[in-house]
């Protein structure tokens, strides 16, 4: 219909994110946007370095061109030891905790329509921290482990906020106002547990409080990897219509979005990616915070880039954890100090950017 | 034949009714047009016949079958939507907003076909807005950037367009040119329209087929000529106005009556 000397500038720029890539064959066709890729692949090699400089540094340093020969099981018995026992696991357990973190925060948001929520805001993370400090100081019921009751406690509070919610539907302010109540209530009863603990028992929960990587071994890689392995594919299959449902429900549904029961899975997911998160390592904070806002400004994409989110948040835990470990070496610093020092002012500095030099 | 219907209808907010037992044929290749005083239900209707809220009593039919038992996808396809001030994410360009208004065709195997980029290109061309595409959403005028919705609810590639005021928060400039935009879309591109107007004499003026709302119900319906009478005005808005040809148009003109009918002069500047 338009005509030929219209169709050609028209043409390009109309592409989804005027810079994007679209291959087609048949009736398969994708997407692709160069600097969303771009940034993905860049921030892969910085998690792969952070990675192997993890592994390599700390009391027992193991030089980085002997890493490859001790992780194919070639090293002395001490470098096997330093490396695959006591760093590897906690590396792992690091990445995955953030990758998870991240991706909870970009759905938390893209369902809130809120570049401040996170998956805090449904008293995930309270539930957790008052269930393993229950188990601190008055020692497990059961022969509970920490991050069970950790992921018990998480899920069991996302379900009661929810149980008191329900009837202002999963998105509303409603929502947000039980769980800030019902996270207050919690926090008084994290300190009053406090409070009751001997010396010993509340700088324990107090590390635990703070978010912490240190003596994590392959029980919480396993929980983490469950919540990366598990639940980022189905987030990625809802990354299409969680995009449409960025413009509110109205038009979300005019576009053919099934928006209670999209926004009932979406926020499904990120509790229990939260709640597993919180179990392997504590309530680390900021990360579901910035991770997406982060993951957002680098790619520039029209919506918040999951997968991205979950790169970032793991990069961000795997070098503040770096940090943690050597900044005031032989004391191990809990990891959650570190992310907010770091995240705070880079998202702060990037929301000034946003609004000071105009877009 | 009509392929929008609804029978019986009963809608209502948080228990509270605000329509009851409406009847009306949408009437096809029209510009409907329905009208009324505040909160008669003439949003409320508009949101019934899009699916956006569920009857507590009688239905809507999309070409004979019940809208609540269909897809919410195959309605997407068969039934465009501009809400009321509708909002973008922050930065999202024009390109990617209407690009938007394809994802009832998409697939995640299937992200970006070429009939998806020619109802794109045909969508931006249609509302005059292809050199916007790369600009960003926030960034344009209130007139542009409702003709860009629009755009989207077009690339959306559906014969029905159901508009909820279109013309909220424009000039008169802009409200014309949206108007004359969806007058155009019904004549040339023979889609049935149907939106909530404010201003009775723009109502008269783009209408095929006119509804006036009142209490939740159909007082009057038919063409514009039929409908808009003194005694409806009276009826349905409680003013006392006079209705004259429009000078323009021909279409009914209202126009109001007030107890106070012009400001008194100041003394020393008669005449």
């Amino acid at each position: 219909m338009s005509s030929p000397v219209r169709a050609g500038p028209v043409h390009g720029a109309v592409r989804p994110g005027g810079g994007s890539l679209v291959l087609r064959r048949g009736a398969v066709s994708v997407v692709v946007r160069p600097r969303a890729l771009a940034v993905g692949l860049v921030l892969l090699v910085l998690l792969l370095l952070t990675a192997a400089v993890s592994l390599s540094v700390g009391d027992f340093p193991v030089p980085l061109r002997e890493l490859v020969q001790v992780l194919r099981g070639a090293g002395t018995g001490g470098q096997e030891f330093v490396v695959l026992d006591v760093r590897l696991p906690r590396v792992l357990c690091g990445l995955l905790v953030g990758a998870a973190l991240g991706l909870a925060g970009a759905l938390t948001q893209a369902v809130a329509r809120n570049p401040l929520a996170s998956p805090d805001v449904l008293g995930v993370t309270a539930g957790a921290s008052a269930a393993a400090v229950a188990v601190i100081v008055l020692g497990a019921p059961l022969g509970v482990g920490l991050p069970v009751a950790a992921l018990a406690g998480g899920l069991a509070t996302a379900a009661v906020v929810f149980l008191l919610a329900a009837r202002g539907g999963v998105a509303g302010v409603r929502l947000v106002l039980v769980g800030i109540g019902v996270t207050a209530v919690l926090q008084a009863v994290i300190s009053y547990l406090l409070l009751r603990a001997d010396v010993s028992q509340a700088g324990a929960a107090l590390v635990w409080l703070t978010g912490s990587l240190s003596g994590r071994g392959w029980t919480q890689v396993l929980i983490a990897g469950v919540a990366v392995g598990g639940l980022l594919p189905p987030a990625l299959l809802l990354t299409r219509p969680v995009a449409v449902l960025q413009f509110g429900d109205d038009t979300a549904r005019g576009l053919g979005v099934r928006t209670a029961r999209l926004r009932g899975a979406v926020v499904l997911l990120a509790v229990a990616l939260a709640a597993l998160a919180s179990a392997a390592a504590g309530p680390i904070a900021f990360v579901a915070l910035a991770a997406p806002q982060v993951a957002l400004r680098l790619a520039r994409t029209p919506g918040l880039p999951l997968t991205l989110s979950a790169l970032v948040g793991a990069l961000l835990v795997a070098v503040s954890d770096l940090l943690a470990r050597r900044l005031l070496a032989p004391t191990d610093l809990p990891v959650g100090v570190v992310t907010a020092v770091l995240g705070a002012p880079f998202l702060l500095w990037l929301l000034a950017r946003a609004s000071g030099g105009g877009r | 034949m009509s392929r929008l219907r609804a029978q019986d209808l009963d809608l209502a907010y948080g228990g509270r009714a605000v329509v009851r037992g409406l009847s009306v044929d949408v009437p096809d290749f029209q510009v409907t047009v329905i009208v009324g005083a505040n909160a008669c239900g003439k949003s409320t209707l508009l949101r019934g016949l899009s699916r956006l809220l569920a009857p507590q009593a009688g239905r809507v039919l999309l070409d004979g079958r019940a809208i609540d038992a269909m897809r919410t996808r195959d309605v997407a396809r068969t039934l465009g939507l501009l809400p009321q001030s509708p909002t973008a994410p922050e930065g999202l360009t024009v390109g990617d907003l209407v690009g938007r208004g394809r994802s009832p065709h998409q697939r995640w195997f299937a992200q970006w076909s070429e009939s998806d980029e020619q109802a794109v290109v045909e969508a931006l061309r249609r509302t005059g807005t292809e050199e916007l595409a790369g600009r960003p959403v926030d960034e344009l005028s209130g007139g542009q950037r409702q003709r860009v919705w629009i755009a989207m609810t077009l690339a959306q590639g559906t014969d029905l367009l159901l508009l909820d005021e279109p013309t909220t928060f424009l000039d008169l400039a802009h409200q014309v040119e949206v108007l004359d935009l969806v007058a155009d879309l019904n004549a040339r591109d023979g889609r049935t329209v149907v939106m909530v107007l404010h201003d009775l004499n723009q109502a008269c003026r783009y209408a095929d087929h006119l509804i006036a709302m009142r209490d939740g119900g159909v007082h009057a319906q038919g063409r514009p000529e039929e409908v808009i009478t003194e005694q409806l005005v009276r009826e349905v808005f409680g003013l006392e106005a006079r209705v004259l040809p429009d000078p323009v148009t021909g279409t009914p003109m209202v126009l109001p009556l007030s107890t106070r009918q012009r400001r008194p002069q100041p003394p020393g500047l008669t005449g």
